[in-house]
């Protein structure tokens, strides 16, 4: 059973495709004939590596310029569906770029996004999306009753990045049709935060603190603790919105996905907002004063306590050890 | 420099509510609030208008109801005015056939900027702001951190993965603001007392020529086959804090061989 073509929105950052779009290869491949992978730029340089986790094909749209992807990625992939040469479904990451994808085409074509997709299932030949709700306690799945092309939006880490060992992807090219006034926005520069020790969503320890921290000073002793076990800090989007980090340190629905070896959840409460985006953890501790805070209903190792003395005496114990 | 902010009513999410069983999405019997993710777009538009020191800031959202009390919250922000689109033919409406409605009514008011937020908090597909872009022929900057406004064109600092991209736009154009970024007002009890009087114009799909079977329940392309519960998480150990939970933690840590 399976469906007979899938269009990934292939993401690349010099020469080397993302982790994200080889799970995406990865999901896909077991749920259509044939996987092709849309990019911009130099295809040939990806096509190793993105058949090697079993795309059939890569299709390059040119180099894109200083144009964000959005607009000219949707319009080649909507013009390929007006010709009657486009896939059974579309399936973009949700990041930034893939989100500016997906609504694009979704408008070009007249289709709704089924989003924050977090597993594939086939019902005959048609795919269908499920998503978690209230904090990742429900699952809802969703199909499209039209025939036209499906888009869905799959969170990262849904799937897990596996090669399969295929022979290097064909490459081809696509044209971009008609981009009226959308085509207009030019990144002038990029700028690289510096960052120390490992990516929030690829460290096996995460150091997350919420409200119950208090104050913004107080997200001094996440990132000491998260530098002490040579993981990343992280934040509830409480912590997001009062301004305390930037949002790229936000875990949970409206932020990342983590899935570490140790997650470990400082004055957080476990709002459903924040549950979705880590209960998939191997192991989770939290600390919080509140005993009923739901936190401690997805904790491994629950500590009912204040963070401003647990997390000093953890931070001297750790220093202790050297 | 008129600016439009889309703004939506959500039940509160402190009481997250159920779904309903039997039409399959969430029960909206509860008081709609303004969504705090939108109140970071309202605060960057007043401050922009306030630079600019001109124009007007322009609330645009849609309710299934006549429902206006998280509009007012923003118009006691400072908003000078709002359009709610309402229509009960609204209930039920996917991401995209709320990008048309939005968009319908964005075009009415010809503005020069659109802020959005980048996601809701209770439906967050995050594909609105990209779709209204779509729909109204504009280029679109989603992820802002800090946006400027310079003549015709606007430069907006765009969250990446690794840090931030410069992007600049002509204007018009949809930009997505990010939580967080900006420091949203209270109302003051003069801007309370102000919004009040602010006009809220209220318009059904007719007034936008938008046909009902377009939308809504009507309008749907996609059908829910399955609502299951996730597999739930065996409980852990719980203990209280007695002085020596971070020994406790340590041995944690030390079983599952990670320091």
């Amino acid at each position: 059973m399976s469906i007979s073509t899938i269009w990934i929105y292939g993401e690349a950052t010099n020469g080397s495709v993302s982790t994200t779009t080889l799970e995406l290869i990865t999901g896909a491949r077991q749920l259509a004939d044939t996987v092709e992978v849309i990019v911009h730029g130099d295809a040939s340089a990806l096509a190793s590596q993105l058949g090697e986790y079993g795309a059939a094909g890569v299709k390059s749209i040119g180099d894109l310029g200083n144009a964000l992807p959005g607009p000219q990625v949707a319009s080649a992939i909507a013009g390929a569906i007006a010709e009657g040469n486009g896939p059974s479904a579309v399936l973009c990451a949700t990041t930034y770029d893939g989100r500016d994808v997906a609504g694009r085409l979704s408008a070009k074509i007249d289709t709704p996004v089924i989003t924050n997709v977090v597993e594939l299932k086939l019902e005959g030949d048609r795919l269908l999306g499920v998503e978690p709700v209230f904090g990742g306690a429900t699952n809802v799945t969703t199909g499209f009753t039209g025939s036209s092309a499906a888009i869905f939006l799959v969170r990262p880490k849904s799937f897990e990045a596996d090669p399969s060992g295929g022979a290097a992807a064909s490459v081809g090219d696509m044209q971009v049709g008609d981009t009226g006034n959308t085509n207009t926005s030019v990144v002038k520069d990029r700028f690289v935060e510096e960052t120390t020790g490992p990516k929030l969503d690829e460290a096996a320890i995460v150091v997350s603190g919420g409200r119950g921290l208090g104050e913004s000073e107080k997200y001094e002793m996440i990132e000491n603790l998260a530098k002490l076990l040579k993981g990343a800090p992280g934040a509830s989007r409480a912590v997001v919105d009062s301004g305390w980090v930037p949002y790229s340190y936000q875990v949970g629905q409206t932020g990342k996905v983590v899935k570490p070896t140790v997650y470990l959840a400082c004055g957080i409460s476990g709002a459903t907002q924040h549950l979705v985006g880590m209960k998939g953890s191997a192991n989770i501790i939290a600390i919080n004063k509140d005993e009923e805070a739901p936190i401690f209903g997805v904790a491994d190792l629950g500590i009912v306590g204040d963070v401003h003395k647990v997390l000093p005496q953890l931070i001297s114990a750790l220093e202790a050890r050297g | 420099m008129n600016i439009v902010v889309c703004v939506k009513q959500i039940p509160d999410p402190a009481d997250p509510g159920a779904l309903d069983p039997e039409t399959k999405t969430l029960k909206r019997d509860v008081k709609l609030i303004l969504d705090e993710s939108d109140s970071y777009g309202v605060e960057m538009a007043l401050q922009l208008r306030d630079e600019a020191g001109e124009g007007e800031v322009r609330l645009v959202s849609m309710a299934p109801n006549n429902e206006t009390s998280g509009l007012r919250t923003a118009l006691a922000m400072g908003a000078d005015s709002a359009v709610l689109v309402s229509d009960e033919a609204l209930a039920g409406s996917d991401a995209l056939s709320t990008a048309k409605v939005l968009a319908a009514a964005i075009d009415r008011s010809e503005p020069t900027l659109i802020l959005t937020a980048t996601e809701s908090s209770d439906g967050y597909t995050g594909t609105v702001p990209v779709q209204i872009a779509e729909i109204l022929d504009l280029p679109s900057i989603t992820f802002a951190k800090e946006i400027s406004v310079n003549g015709e064109t606007v430069s907006v600092k765009r969250q990446t993965e690794e840090g931030y991209d410069e992007v600049e736009c002509p204007l018009p154009c949809v930009v997505s603001v990010t939580a967080g970024v900006v420091e949203p007002r209270y109302p003051s009890f003069k801007g309370i007392m102000a919004a009040k009087n602010k006009p809220v114009e209220e318009l059904d799909l007719t007034a936008l020529g938008i046909e009902k079977g377009t939308v809504g329940w009507a309008g749907a392309r996609q059908e829910i086959s399955e609502i299951a519960e996730a597999p739930a998480r065996e409980a852990g150990e719980i203990i209280v804090d007695e002085g020596d939970a971070h020994e406790r933690i340590m041995a944690f840590l030390d079983e599952l061989k990670v320091l």
